[in-house]
């Protein structure tokens, strides 16, 4: 029951309105620290972008090597990295990932570009008064920031076939509500913080509203069941601007 | 086929899950006490993660339309055709046959496998059933009274009784009892820990008791709040069940089996894998007390649970040759 978890799957950006104290960007070193005890996440040092996140692909493509991992799941600058069995020295086990995090070269992975039609405005748009009294832009000038961008898809996470975009103009970012949509359409056009998204499920949603897609994120029984990948470039086609 | 013809309301079809489609976003699902589907399967001769029906609410009635061997594992207390069965037992129901279950004081789940096991297609690797993704299982929704689920091919194994003795215990040498009754569940700090400053220790002191609020999402514990020294601003990252998060209210959350694939709340300790089938019998209501453990304590309990696992599959394989043997006489 989806109504349990609401929770932040990037609060990153709440940090808006005051200073975002992230434990790993006030280090030089990446930090590691563990799940139970098969899982391991590495944090990059430094600020949430496009470079980190890239150094981030890099060493997922590095850690697909190994045989003793079951999974990897790459978040936002993060990755965890998932034994088949509990390792017995997991000492070791930071040292290796630590080693591998420091020969990791950025990825630019050349992904595939989607276009995704939007209707901007509308019943869906549910959050679109809010960002422009906050942003003291017009709807008009909101719609025109958001599919003037050029966005990179950083990792898809939190819903089936969900991508968080990066790359949203710094004037519409708007941080996530605090008390969520409870029942938000699947296909809302949203902007979460700093990222702007489609909700690929129904249900309680933080993220801001703007406009609609019926675009299909997610088909689980395709090959390939996910239309997104990290490193894919995501533009947004304005169908409709209702104001 | 088997015919559901009573069920409580949260049911579903569950195998170990799909547990690697998390980096797009998949919950990976499958049974909260993987033990116990491991034996109910192991019983029926199947591979151990053929597919079962998990119940969590109950009772839950179904009728055999043919001669089925079946196992009950869990918590529960089943019956045939009114006959009440042992516990953690394979049996064979004949056709118009009819097996219930009832809730037991406990434990809060129960497994039921069939031999061939629940043939309901494989969706990304698995049968188990995705609540948040509305597919897998029975059309990715908890089973209903009228539902028939189809089985699939038995092994040649011709046991018709066998049981084995659960593993709260078997293995009870590795799972010490709280003299107050509180669950003791071993997990290592995660990355924020030290964050929570003295609340650190609280919440390895306390114990916290599972609010109704709680299910295969997760659980929410309720207690004296625990609360980082300053507000932790995270990144969103991966996460897998076990994980202690700690959302502003100061309250934990453990993700279980349905867990999203990535949180932002700040983690303060992880479920060893080990220990995480005794938390899904856990029921709402009781109280869980967390134990520091290392991974030296989880491999040690990897490698009991391994035992088990393979004693219990060689003895009905064993008992399957040798019957098999006697009828060929």
């Amino acid at each position: 029951m989806t109504y349990l978890l609401p929770q932040p799957t990037d609060s990153s950006l709440n940090a808006l309105a005051k200073p975002p104290r992230i434990a790993s960007a006030m280090q030089h070193q990446a930090h590691i620290s563990t799940i139970g005890a098969r899982a391991f996440l590495l944090e990059a040092p430094g600020d949430f972008d496009l470079p980190a996140q890239r150094r981030i692909w890099a060493l997922a493509h590095a850690l697909r090597q190994w045989d003793e991992l079951s999974e990897i799941v790459p978040g936002m600058t993060n990755l965890l990295a998932i034994f088949k069995t509990t390792p017995e020295d997991p000492d070791a086990v930071m040292a290796r990932l630590r080693d591998a995090w420091e020969q990791a070269e950025s990825i630019d992975i050349k992904g595939k570009t989607i276009e995704i039609g939007v209707h901007y405005g509308g019943e869906h748009a549910i959050d679109l008064a809010a960002l422009c009294d906050r942003s003291g832009l017009t709807d008009r000038e909101v719609f025109r920031l958001h599919h003037e961008g050029t966005y990179t898809v950083f990792a898809l996470g939190s819903a089936p076939g969900f991508g968080y975009l990066h790359g949203l103009d710094p004037r519409i970012h708007m941080p996530r509500k605090t008390v969520p949509s409870l029942r938000m359409a699947r296909g809302c056009v949203t902007i979460g913080g700093m990222q702007t998204g489609v909700a690929v499920l129904t249900g309680p949603n933080g993220w801001n509203s703007i406009g609609f897609s019926d675009l299909q994120m997610f088909d689980p029984t395709a090959a390939v069941p996910a239309i997104m990948a990290p490193g894919d470039t995501v533009r947004f086609l304005p169908e409709r601007i209702e104001l | 086929m088997i015919e559901i013809i009573d069920t409580g309301p949260l049911n579903t079809i569950q195998d170990l899950g799909r547990p690697c489609y998390r980096d797009i976003g998949v919950t990976a699902s499958g049974a909260m006490d993987p033990l116990a589907l491991k034996i109910a399967n192991l019983l029926v001769g199947n591979d151990e993660g053929a597919a079962v029906i998990e119940v969590q609410t109950f009772p839950l009635r179904l009728r055999f339309r043919q001669a089925t061997g079946f196992a009950v594992t869990g918590g529960t207390s089943a019956t045939l055709d009114g006959v009440t069965l042992s516990p953690w037992w394979m049996k064979t129901g004949d056709a118009g046959q009819v097996l219930e279950l009832l809730p037991s004081p406990g434990a809060a789940r129960a497994y039921v496998a069939f031999a061939g096991g629940v043939d309901v297609p494989i969706v990304m690797g698995s049968r188990s059933t995705s609540l948040r993704g509305a597919f897998g299982g029975v059309d990715g929704r908890f089973l209903q009274k009228g539902d028939a689920l189809p089985l699939g091919e038995a092994s040649a194994l011709s046991i018709d009784e066998l049981g084995v003795v659960p593993p709260a215990t078997a293995l009870s040498e590795f799972f010490p009892v709280a003299p107050d009754g509180s669950l003791l569940i071993r997990a290592l700090p995660a990355g924020e820990h030290d964050l929570f400053g003295a609340d650190a220790e609280r919440f390895w002191n306390q114990s916290w008791k599972i609010s109704s609020q709680s299910d295969r999402t997760g659980y929410r514990l309720s207690g004296e709040p625990v609360r980082p020294t300053t507000p932790i601003e995270m990144r969103s990252y991966g996460i897998v069940p076990g994980v202690v998060q700690v959302p502003p209210s100061g309250e934990p959350i453990v993700q279980m089996s349905d867990a999203n694939t990535a949180g932002g709340y700040p983690k303060i300790a992880g479920v060893l894998e080990a220990d995480l089938w005794r938390l899904g019998q856990a029921r709402i209501g009781s109280r869980v007390r967390f134990v520091r453990s290392s991974h030296a304590e989880a491999r040690a309990l990897d490698h009991a649970i391994a035992v088990y696992v393979d004693d219990v599959r060689n003895t009905a394989q064993m008992v399957g040759r040798a019957l098999k043997t006697m009828a060929g006489r």
